[in-house]
């Protein structure tokens, strides 16, 4: 073998090597610490001393029997606690996350910094207008920028998640039908290929999800479109591009389909990674989308949450919105009004995921119009890229119409070498980088959803080509590799069987103090 | 452009590999009469400095509570928030991690949301509590729902004591689900008389809510309000201050079934309210319906002991139109933040927590109640946050306050049996005997009319 | 080959009838279906029900299928078993994982289910 063959190899294991592990698991936090320690302290009581004479104050039958079992832990010892299970964990800056539909893009430290700054983290929500102006105008600018990108009247940022935002486009829609004296309409019709929180938004709206057939690529179909619209639709829930990353290429004829029946129709915008400044949901024919901005706009995933969700709508929609809703008097101010018809309607607390809101602000702005339609073009450019790359052993239908993402399906690796996609899924791990998202859409066999993202190099992307490359050649050879990955993480394939059937759920020993 | 990797060679390099010859030829399969056709009208990208330079701009224009001293309470508190907070949360690890669906490589990120159940269990007397949801108001509605899904009842008694906005967001989610809500008014106490509670619980009643404390800071009679929805058939649903917790009687040890509140005060940021924390818990029974993500422990494939999601099929990815609850991100991030915050706090900081802020609340009642034009209404128990009672409108005494940099409290503009001239006022650990003294002496000042200038410490 | 000593329907539900009781279970195929059960839910003895109401459900760990009743009657006897050692629905779903035992209130409506041949053919084999 030659020298240079030789080091190529290498290097190429190496790069493949990246998914080791160097992490240990820890111990619950509860069997940590001993009697004594303690992290936080707090200002001792100089005031009164008659005030601090607690006894009496609070009768003995409204007081807990016992003190909360809590674990008595010293700053360093909390520190090394969460730093070493810190360690555990994939995140964006150890390696990819080609989850379609998820957006795993880079989350900028800037959005943290600004998001964090004094006069923006301490703001309590029931200060009155003159003390977060600036808030207002930044909340506003938010708003007229998502409507620009979107093309729409009007915007609500309340909604603390995607399907939060689902949930609030439904109220809207059916408090229209409301307002027009049509209350019968109560059936949002549903492609099969959505995701699971679109049916589930419309029942606890109060409607009727009726699901409709797509054709094999997902594509809604006009003539079982047309056989299923009728007097009592109140609109259509659409992801567009949708979830196998296709445009709806007949939006406008659906839209007119729609309206004509006297619906409305609400877009998840959960893939709009993909057209930003080439298309938007209001041109197209949509009244309501909902944005992700943990997804398009960057704002971090934090290990589940929060995101936000907030909403545009048609100027026919916008009197409808819940508020309160922030008002630009036009001489430099602004204030918080509610709707003359207000019925007292809310979905949150307060204005929603305002620190969420203000990171996505900041990517905004740090981009510009030019700098999102770059992203989007980049984001379809770098899914493309992995699908001609991976054409020959993950074959992908329609793959010339891809946008941001695709899905492919394991089949005939699981024909051909009796693997499944959980399988090829867990091997990954192995290889540094996460899973993509996998048996999803459920109008694909044994899916997975590839979505890279525009924030990825082309070197990143070719890695996983390769990563794929070596699973494929370890499936051919010896499909027990994958069945048992995997291999190199901190733990192995989880018994989630027993976990549901024998539940532990919360921490039971007694603390060591 | 700012976080694209792609030079211009890249781009090249990779529409070669495609097959096209510009990017543009990627969406030329775009209906036409869909296409943008012009650029975004949107300002041009900012360099990273001027993006700190606008936010810079923006938070000087606002006035929190950093700069201002504040009594502002009402469900989200000016906590005091240890720095390894920030630390820990804003670490990549943690920070950018995805939803931990794939167990193999969260285990950070499941031990701490196991850990941060384990926490709300202890401090409910619940048994299971799930990830987080978006607020208290969102937990309580789907509290409910949970609830009456148990009993198959279709009404629930929302006293007036609740958090007025809490009682609007149930309000709308129970409308979708066709729910009665029967109100109950607050009693002349400030809190809910058990007997009235009793006469409004109809048979179609199959969940009843008890705040502890109530939006007025007080504590209610929980035993006997409890006992009540009991003897009724319902189930009680708590609505609690997590801090209070710290003294105050358990749901569990007065009988609730499911319990909510919003854990904000423990290590999140007010940020004008949002994003928050809400938690959730209930009894075993409950288990299997309540909604959310929830992490349980169990064994892997090599004997050792980890984390991973579980119970996912209430979720709505399986459930889809039969599940009853849509919700799928949460607040993770703030329930990790929470999660530090308590293992700081420990045991003795638990203590330490409650104590301070019934002696600074105290302080204050000592304080003002002797001040001509001040009455306290409501002598009950509080914990942290107190009704005052001018013989002037609170907005206004609000206004003169904030004149002289103090947010002196939330007007209750005639909620719950309160009236215009009511201020809901609280404390926490932060609040210092001067700060409380100035509130006094504000008061003295505005009440007797005379012009004076107060000193306000820092 | 499905044994042919008892009845099935297009929900994957078996039925055996021995003096105008039918005892209720899942095929082998839907247990397959479903993966690991985790969690039965099962209707509580001594409610009534229509033909084709829904009665319970079966939870594995990636689904959720609803239990269906093929034959109206009243519930007589619930399979403790099968409540503590969900198990049972994989290791042995056509006997010891029994669910239901139900009184018919009408045998004419086991005309109207599919005997061990049309279940086989339904099955595709």
């Amino acid at each position: 073998m030659s020298q240079e063959k030789n080091s190529q190899e290498k290097s190429s294991q190496g790069r493949l090597a990246t998914g080791r592990w160097n992490a240990s698991l820890h111990d619950s936090l509860f069997n940590k610490g001993a009697a004594g320690r303690r992290g936080l302290t707090f200002p001792k009581w100089d005031g009164d001393p008659a005030a601090a004479d607690l006894d009496g104050v609070l009768p003995a039958d409204t007081r807990r029997a016992a003190p909360a079992d809590f674990p008595a832990l010293s700053e360093p010892e909390v520190m090394r606690h969460f730093t070493g299970l810190s360690n555990l964990n994939h995140h964006i800056e150890r390696g990819m996350y080609p989850l379609g539909s998820c957006t795993m893009k880079y989350n900028p430290r800037v959005n943290e910094q600004v998001a964090g700054l004094p006069g923006l983290a301490d703001l309590h929500p029931d200060q009155g207008p003159d003390d977060i102006q600036g808030l207002l105008e930044a909340l506003k600018l938010l708003e007229r920028s998502l409507c620009e990108i979107t093309g729409f009247a009007a915007c609500s940022l309340i909604p603390a998640a995607g399907a939060h935002g689902e949930y609030l486009g439904m109220l809207v829609i059916r408090a229209l039908h409301v307002a027009n004296g049509e209350p019968d309409r109560d059936e949002i019709l549903i492609p099969d290929s959505a995701h699971g929180t679109n049916p589930a938004s419309v029942v606890i709206a109060g409607m009727k999800p009726r699901t409709i057939g797509s054709r094999p690529n997902g594509r809604i179909d006009l003539d079982v479109l047309r056989a299923a619209v009728s007097d009592k639709t109140a609109g259509i829930m659409i992801t567009n591009p949708n979830t196998l990353g296709l445009f709806e290429n007949d939006i406008r004829e659906i839209s007119d389909i729609i309206h004509a029946a006297g619906g409305r129709l609400y877009m998840d915008g959960a893939n709009l990674n993909a057209v930003m400044g080439k298309t938007r949901p209001g041109d197209m024919g949509f009244d309501v989308v909902h944005m992700n901005l943990h997804k398009t706009f960057s704002t971090p995933h934090g290990g589940g949450g929060p995101g936000a969700g907030p909403i545009c709508v048609t100027e026919e929609l916008a009197a409808f919105l819940p508020g309160p809703l922030i008002v630009d008097h036009g001489d430099g101010t602004y204030g918080l009004e509610q709707l003359p018809g207000w019925d007292g309607a809310a979905i949150h607390t307060h204005f929603g995921n305002v620190g969420v809101c203000l990171r996505a602000l900041a990517y905004i702005l740090r981009n510009g119009g030019n700098g999102l339609t770059r992203v989007s073009e980049c984001a379809v450019l770098n899914a493309r890229y992995l699908l001609a790359r991976l054409k020959d052993i993950l074959p992908v239908d329609n793959a010339g119409e891809c946008m941001h993402e695709f899905v492919a399906s394991g089949k005939k690796w699981k024909t051909e070498f009796g693997v499944r996609t959980l399988d090829i899924a867990k091997r990954m791990l192995d290889y540094g980088i996460h899973a993509p998202t996998i048996y999803f859409p459920l109008i694909v066999e044994e899916a997975l959803m590839v979505e890279p993202t525009e924030t990825e190099s082309r070197e990143s992307l070719d890695l996983f080509v390769e990563i794929l490359h070596a699973i494929r050649r370890e499936a051919a050879e010896d499909p027990d590799i994958l069945k048992g990955a995997p291999y190199s993480t901190p733990v192995g394939r989880m018994d989630e069987a027993q976990a549901a059937r024998q539940p532990d759920l919360s921490w039971l020993g007694p603390c060591n103090c | 452009m700012p976080y694209v990797p792609h030079s211009s060679e890249d781009i090249r390099a990779m529409l070669d590999v495609i097959g096209k010859k510009e990017i543009g030829d990627l969406f030329s399969h775009l209906p036409e009469n869909v296409r943008l056709g012009r650029p975004l009208d949107l300002a041009d990208g900012l360099t990273e400095e001027e993006v700190r330079r606008y936010f810079r701009k923006v938070a000087s224009a606002n006035h929190g509570q950093g700069e201002l001293v504040s009594f502002l309470g009402g469900g989200v508190y000016d906590s005091i928030i240890p720095a390894a907070v920030d630390a820990i949360s804003s670490r990549s690890e943690f920070l950018t991690a995805y939803t931990p669906y794939q167990p193999e490589v969260s285990q950070g990120t499941l031990q701490v949301i196991y850990e941060w159940q384990s926490f709300i269990c202890r401090l409910t007397g619940m048994e299971v509590a799930n990830a987080s949801m978006y607020d208290a108001a969102t937990a309580l509605s789907e509290a409910l729902s949970v609830a009456l899904a148990s009993n198959r009842k279709k009404a629930i008694v929302l006293p007036a004591t609740v958090n007025p906005r809490y009682r609007r967001v149930v309000k709308t989610m129970m409308a979708g689900e066709g729910v009665t809500v029967i109100d109950v008014p607050a009693g002349p106490a400030g809190t809910i008389d058990p007997a009235v509670l009793a006469g409004a619980i109809t048979d179609e009643v199959g969940a009843v809510v008890i705040p502890n404390p109530n939006y007025l800071g007080l504590v209610e009679p929980v035993d006997e309000l409890a006992r009540v929805v009991k003897d009724a058939g319902a189930i009680v649903v708590a609505a609690v201050n997590p801090v209070a917790l710290s003294l105050l009687k358990t749901p569990a040890e007065f009988g609730a079934e499911l319990a909510v509140g919003e854990a904000q005060p423990f290590g999140v940021n007010p940020s004008w309210g949002g994003p928050l924390l809400g938690f959730l818990a209930c009894t075993d029974q409950h288990k299997r319906r309540i909604p959310g993500r929830i992490v349980g422990r169990t064994r892997d494939n090599r004997g050792q002991m980890g984390y991973v999601l579980t119970l996912q099929t209430r979720e709505q990815h399986i459930r889809r139109e039969k599940a009853t609850s849509n919700i799928c991100s949460n607040q993770g991030l703030n329930a990790l933040r929470a999660t530090v915050y308590l293992a700081m706090l420990g045991a003795g900081g638990l203590q330490a927590l409650g104590e301070a802020n019934l002696t600074r609340i105290t302080a204050l009642r000592r304080r003002v109640r002797d001040i001509a034009g001040v009455s306290l209404p409501f002598p009950g128990p509080v914990f942290n946050e107190t009704v005052i009672r001018l013989d002037k409108p609170a907005a206004a005494f609000c206004a003169f306050a904030r004149s002289r940099g103090v947010l002196a409290g939330i007007p209750l503009d005639g909620y719950a049996g309160c009236g215009p001239n009511d201020l809901l006022v609280a404390v926490t650990e932060k609040r210092t005997a001067a700060e409380i003294e100035t509130l006094g002496r504000l008061l003295e000042e505005f009440l007797s009319g005379e012009p004076g200038a107060t000193e306000v410490s820092a | 080959m499905v044994p042919d000593d008892r009845k099935y329907t297009q929900e994957h539900e078996w039925i055996m009838i021995e003096d105008g009781v039918g005892t209720i279970g899942v095929t082998d195929f839907a247990a397959g279906e479903l993966g690991d059960v985790v969690f039965v839910e099962l209707p509580e003895t001594g409610s009534e029900f229509s033909q084709g109401d829904t009665i319970g459900t079966i939870e594995s760990v990636k689904a959720v299928a609803d239990l269906y009743l093929p034959v109206s009657g009243e519930v007589i006897e619930v399979n403790q078993d099968v409540v503590d050692t969900p198990e049972l629905v994989n290791s042995d779903p056509m006997d010891e994982g029994w669910m239901i035992k139900v009184r018919l209130s009408d045998t004419a409506e086991l005309d109207e289910l599919l005997d061990a041949k049309a279940y086989n053919e339904l099955l595709g084999g």
